[in-house]
């Protein structure tokens, strides 16, 4: 009774997810260098990779359907399945946060150029150090990396929060760059909302390899 | 109503193989438990010895001890005492062939010693009606024999047999695999209402059925149970790597 197709189907299942996952991880890494440089030709990049982004997600989508209606999988590989459709739908949530990101990037960069008290690239180098983690926990099925991840989402929260006071008070002290401040908040907050997100990969990752579920801080 | 099953220290054997090892289980009334295991792990051999068919092989012999309620059915009682308390039905439908629709039902009945007319009508019908067939073969009762049925109604007039002698355990040892989906999917439900009277063990090799109609089962492997949970934490999310192995396919 092995499944040997059914699990090779489940690998490619797992292959699709992980290019899907590299190309959502390159456009927040594109969109936050366009905001570093200033370079609109990356935003033009980072605009055409979300159609791919979402012809991938389709894709996935009903290759898992296929399999659930056609292979009733049990246990691990149903907990896989049931993940490989959130942690694709987070990852598709990704690259529209990077696509908002370079939309603003657009916006500051027909307005004067300003000095802004936030510091966007850690904050995505961290929100990119958590999507990176969460999916290394994803591909050595390792719990453990996967939990990391959680711990590491408060420090983005902090630095948003960080963001959100330093900004405003930029605002009020110098409400002739509040347009800027504004973008630079919008792009704090997508950052932000993409550490959320990296959070529920690791979330669903430890579903799939503990069938254990951790979300909104419950300990399984 | 159905009673639970308490298997305590149940070893049993084909000649010199052992093929059940130290089985220790609870069995709750009034539930569904389905059994489940590749070929030869035991499974059938267990529900052989819920009413003592085991013992009838020639080279078939058992120690331990099997509660039914509070009766040890090993002890306390004869086998055709336990058969009327345990009834069961096969993989394959065995309606008597020469007999109408109407003494197959009454067989178990007649045998126990039941001659009253009236009676035996009610309880026919009764168990016709329980098993899901009343309304398909009520004008054919005498006229038609059980062979003369479908596969699925043959399935459904042996449950009927067993339920007219009123035991407390149905058993099921693949009950639906000889038959077509739609067949299939009456059982099932014929299953799902019957707990509620009976308590009833289906030895079962699909395990999507297992998952629709029990509300706990048991994995068996090389004779020993493996596993014994809720049906939904033994889907989801297994305790014994073998357990998932098995039922995720990774062997078997």
């Amino acid at each position: 009774m092995t499944r040997i197709r059914f699990h090779r189907q489940l690998d490619d299942l797992k292959e699709r997810l992980l290019v899907m996952a590299g190309m959502a991880e390159q456009a927040i890494q594109r969109a936050v260098e366009a905001y570093r440089v200033r370079d609109l030709s990356l935003c033009d990049l980072v605009a055409r990779s979300e159609a791919s982004i979402n012809s991938f997600e389709r894709e996935i989508d009903q290759m898992a359907l296929d399999l659930l209606a056609m292979e009733q999988p049990m246990a691990i590989d149903l907990r896989f399945i049931l993940a490989v459709i959130k942690i694709n739908a987070d990852l598709e949530r990704v690259g529209d946060q990077a696509v908002s990101i370079s939309e603003r990037v657009r916006d500051l960069h027909a307005l004067p150029a300003v000095e802004l008290p936030v510091d966007i690239p850690r904050m995505a180098a961290l929100a990119s150090s958590m999507v990176r983690r969460a999916l290394q926990g994803f591909i050595e099925a390792d719990a453990e990396v996967a939990q990391s991840v959680l711990a590491m989402d408060d420090s983005v929260d902090k630095l948003n929060d960080a963001a959100f006071f330093s900004l405003s008070a930029m605002i009020q002290e110098q409400p002739l760059y509040a347009p800027q401040a504004l973008h630079a908040l919008l792009i704090a907050r997508n950052l932000e909302r993409v550490g959320d997100h990296a959070t529920n990969v690791a979330e669903d990752v430890i579903f799939w390899v503990r069938g254990a579920d951790v979300r909104h801080h419950l300990s399984a | 109503m159905g009673v639970g099953i308490e298997v305590s220290e149940l070893n049993a054997w084909y000649g010199s193989n052992h093929t059940l090892q130290n089985i220790n289980l609870r069995i709750p009334a009034n539930h569904a438990t389905a059994l489940i295991g590749p070929s030869g792990c035991g499974k059938s051999t267990f529900v052989r010895c819920l009413n003592r068919m085991h013992e009838t092989n020639p080279v078939g012999r058992v120690t331990g001890s099997v509660l039914i309620g509070q009766l040890d059915i090993y002890t306390q009682a004869s086998p055709v005492e336990i058969r009327r308390r345990v009834g069961m039905v096969f993989q394959r439908p065995n309606p008597f062939p020469t007999m109408s629709i109407y003494d197959n039902v009454a067989s178990g009945l007649r045998l126990n010693g039941y001659r009253n007319r009236v009676v035996l009508d009610e309880v026919v019908q009764r168990s016709l009606e329980q098993a899901a067939l009343w309304e398909e073969v009520k004008d054919d009762l005498k006229k038609k024999s059980g062979a003369s049925l479908s596969g699925g109604q043959q399935q459904r007039l042996c449950i009927a047999r067993a339920l007219a002698v009123d035991p407390e355990v149905m058993l099921m040892d693949e009950p639906a695999s000889a038959l077509d989906p739609v067949s299939t999917a009456k059982i099932e439900d014929l299953i799902f209402q019957l707990k509620s009277q009976y308590t009833i063990v289906i030895v079962t090799h699909n395990m999507q059925q297992a998952a629709r109609v029990a509300e706990n089962t048991g994995f068996f492997l090389n004779g020993r149970l493996v596993e014994f949970d809720a049906t939904h934490k033994i889907f989801t999310n297994p305790r014994d790597k073998r357990t998932e192995d098995y039922i995720t396919g990774r062997f078997g």
